[in-house]
């Protein structure tokens, strides 16, 4: 079932640059730019682009917030903007830059307030908050007024807050920006939990690739307001060339004649003694195999491609779906 | 379904003003230096406005006489907190960092979520803002006691009224910051014209007729404060009593409407700030 429809999508915003003493010239610029998305019931979208790529402009269409300026969008059936109250019922959302609780208040009565405003049953509510203070370690401060909360703290407040009157949809723009470790496990490891049951259908922009790695398996690049990547992780490395590595320890150097089939040597540290293979048409085993027939070995160990890397090379080229 | 759904919505509302009524609760030191405040200023307005009524002829001004004179000064300090004429920026600065979108991500219209707020603070004041200046008044100067039995009830329906247009139209200035970006410049003016207008500064009766009549049915200010110290101190005959009430109930109205359609245009052309 399709929980999220984009169509084309697009967002210009006018700004006024100034032009001579007292002239502004009114300049357009392209936020989103043409998205085609769909995504269905249960699935974890990372959502993530380099700064400015509209990413949060997406998002705030998406939830009601922001009249798009061209295309279609839907969300749980429905239109966000002229039916954006309804649509807050089947939504939840967590900008991580601002906050939707009560400031001068204790954290547990932000909550409270919020079962009346969604006028959730009183069962219902007492089962999700239950759930929610034992994995996201709430006790500690329920009773503390919000603006006294560290952020991380808040956070895992916000995030509660959204999910208290049993959401269909997740929204989340950088939920894990400026968390302490142990913060952003919690929120992690919460939220993995919370994509098993496999009916809430969670979308996550952010800065830490950590994120969509431990959470979701499917991947949406966007820059310049367009989609430049989706699919998997793994379909990402694919394309972009990002290898496995093959790391060695070995005894003695490696003489200057070898060479491992498949493979090509990238790297050669501590005078020969480590060196560093990706492997490109070979398998693990192939590659070790030849490697062990050929030279004495201590150690081996293979590394996975590192997303950040493959993204700061996606982000460096210019988008070629444009 | 009607019904349930009206019932739900009279709880919602009422734990959003119990909300308004907590925040407010949690300044306690703001509060009594308020209320403080408030009282020295009611002593320097009152011995001015007694000073000024005793060199008229006969005592009286403006067709008040001495002790409803120093019960319209004690209950205009009571009710500058209470109506909440002063000092609310909090919707423009939502506005203009971002925060808005919180409010616009429920279920609930903001003008109504606001409301209710704010009728949460004016119970909050009126214990804690009234009462006090109320009480010291009543100590340090013959205050006016009403003679007729329908003046308590009404005047706490003008109140109630002048809190709503007090509300309405601060909404009103501070929405202006969806379009403007800063709505510092309505506000300043509103505050200025909210003090002089309401009947704050002297009663508005002292005005030529015709000015007079401008101020308290042409304009929404003297619904505020000056109508609920008139009807207080009986300044007027029952019919014109309830008739002040009136004036101050079509205002609320009229200000409540325009706050949902400037609520409702604003979001139409939303464009909420900051990623
Ligand atoms: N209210 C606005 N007015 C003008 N330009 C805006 C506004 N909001 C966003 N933009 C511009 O739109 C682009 C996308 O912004 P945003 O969606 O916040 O990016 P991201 O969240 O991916 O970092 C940026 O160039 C930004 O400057
Ligand atoms: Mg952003």
């Amino acid at each position: 079932m399709t929980v999220i429809e984009m169509h084309d999508l697009k967002k210009d915003f006018t700004v006024r640059v100034r032009a001579g003493r007292f002239r502004r010239r009114k300049r357009t610029v392209a936020a989103v730019d043409g998205i085609d998305l769909t995504v269905d019931r249960g699935e974890m979208v990372g959502y993530i682009g380099p700064n400015g790529a509209g990413k949060s402009t997406t998002l705030k269409m998406l939830t009601g917030i922001l009249t798009p300026s061209a295309g279609t969008v839907r969300v749980c059936g429905l239109t966000p903007v002229p039916q954006r109250t309804r649509l807050a019922r089947r939504i939840g959302v967590v900008f991580g830059q601002r906050s939707q609780l009560w400031w001068d208040l204790p954290l547990h009565e932000s909550f409270t307030l919020l079962r009346h405003i969604y006028r959730v049953p009183a069962a219902d509510h007492a089962a999700r908050l239950a759930r929610c203070r034992s994995l996201l370690d709430l006790d500690d401060f329920l009773d503390t007024p919000v603006r006294q909360l560290s952020l991380g703290q808040r956070m895992r407040g916000e995030i509660t807050a959204a999910l208290l009157h049993g959401p269909d949809v997740l929204f989340l723009d950088e939920p894990t920006i400026g968390l302490d470790v142990v913060s952003k496990q919690a929120v992690r490891g919460f939220l993995a939990e919370l994509g098993q049951g496999g009916d809430v259908t969670l979308m996550l922009t952010t800065h830490d690739l950590a994120d969509i790695e431990r959470l979701c398996r499917r991947l949406v690049v966007i820059d310049h307001g367009h989609v430049v990547h989706d699919g998997t992780i793994e379909a990402l490395h694919a394309r972009y060339g990002s290898r496995r590595r093959l790391v060695a320890d070995l005894d003695a150097p490696l003489p200057a004649s070898f060479t491992l089939a498949g493979a090509s040597l990238v790297a050669s540290e501590a005078d020969g003694h480590r060196v560093s293979f990706t492997l490109e048409s070979t398998t693990a085993a192939e590659a070790v195999a030849a490697l062990m027939a050929s030279a004495s070995v201590r150690d081996l160990s293979l590394v996975e491609p590192d997303i950040e890397d493959v993204v700061a090379r996606l982000y460096a080229s210019p988008g070629d779906t444009s | 379904m009607d019904r349930l759904d009206a019932r739900e919505g009279v709880v919602t509302f009422g734990a959003l003003a119990r909300s308004g009524f907590r925040r407010w609760s949690t300044y306690r030191q703001a509060t009594i230096a308020g209320a403080f405040t408030n009282v020295v200023f009611g002593f320097l307005r009152c011995y001015v406005i007694l000073a000024v009524a005793a060199a008229t002829a006969g005592g009286l001004a403006a067709g008040y006489d001495a002790e409803q004179l120093a019960t319209y000064v004690w209950v205009g300090q009571g009710l500058i907190t209470v109506v909440g004429m002063w000092g609310w920026t909090e919707l423009a600065d939502r506005i203009r960092t971002g925060e808005v979108a919180a409010d616009l991500l429920r279920p609930v219209p903001p003008v109504v979520s606001y409301l209710a707020a704010d009728l949460g603070r004016f119970g909050h004041a009126m214990l804690t803002r009234f009462v006090p200046p109320m009480v010291v008044g009543a100590i340090f100067f013959p205050l006016y006691v009403p003679h007729r039995a329908g003046t308590i009830p009404l005047f706490l329906v003008s109140v109630v009224l002048g809190t709503l247009v007090s509300f309405a139209g601060r909404f009103l200035v501070n929405a202006t910051a969806y379009w403007l970006h800063d709505a510092r410049g309505p506000i300043g003016l509103w505050t200025l014209a909210s003090g002089v207008l309401a009947g704050l500064y002297f009663p508005l009766r002292l005005l030529p007729d015709w000015a007079a009549v401008l101020l308290y049915a042409a304009l929404p200010f003297a619904g505020m404060l000056q109508i609920p110290a008139d009807v207080l101190t009986e300044r007027d005959g029952p019919a014109l009593q309830a008739g002040l009430v009136a004036v101050q109930a079509v205002w609320a109205a009229g200000l409540l409407f325009a706050c949902a359609r400037v609520q409702k245009r604003a979001e139409s052309k939303l464009v909420v700030q900051g990623g």
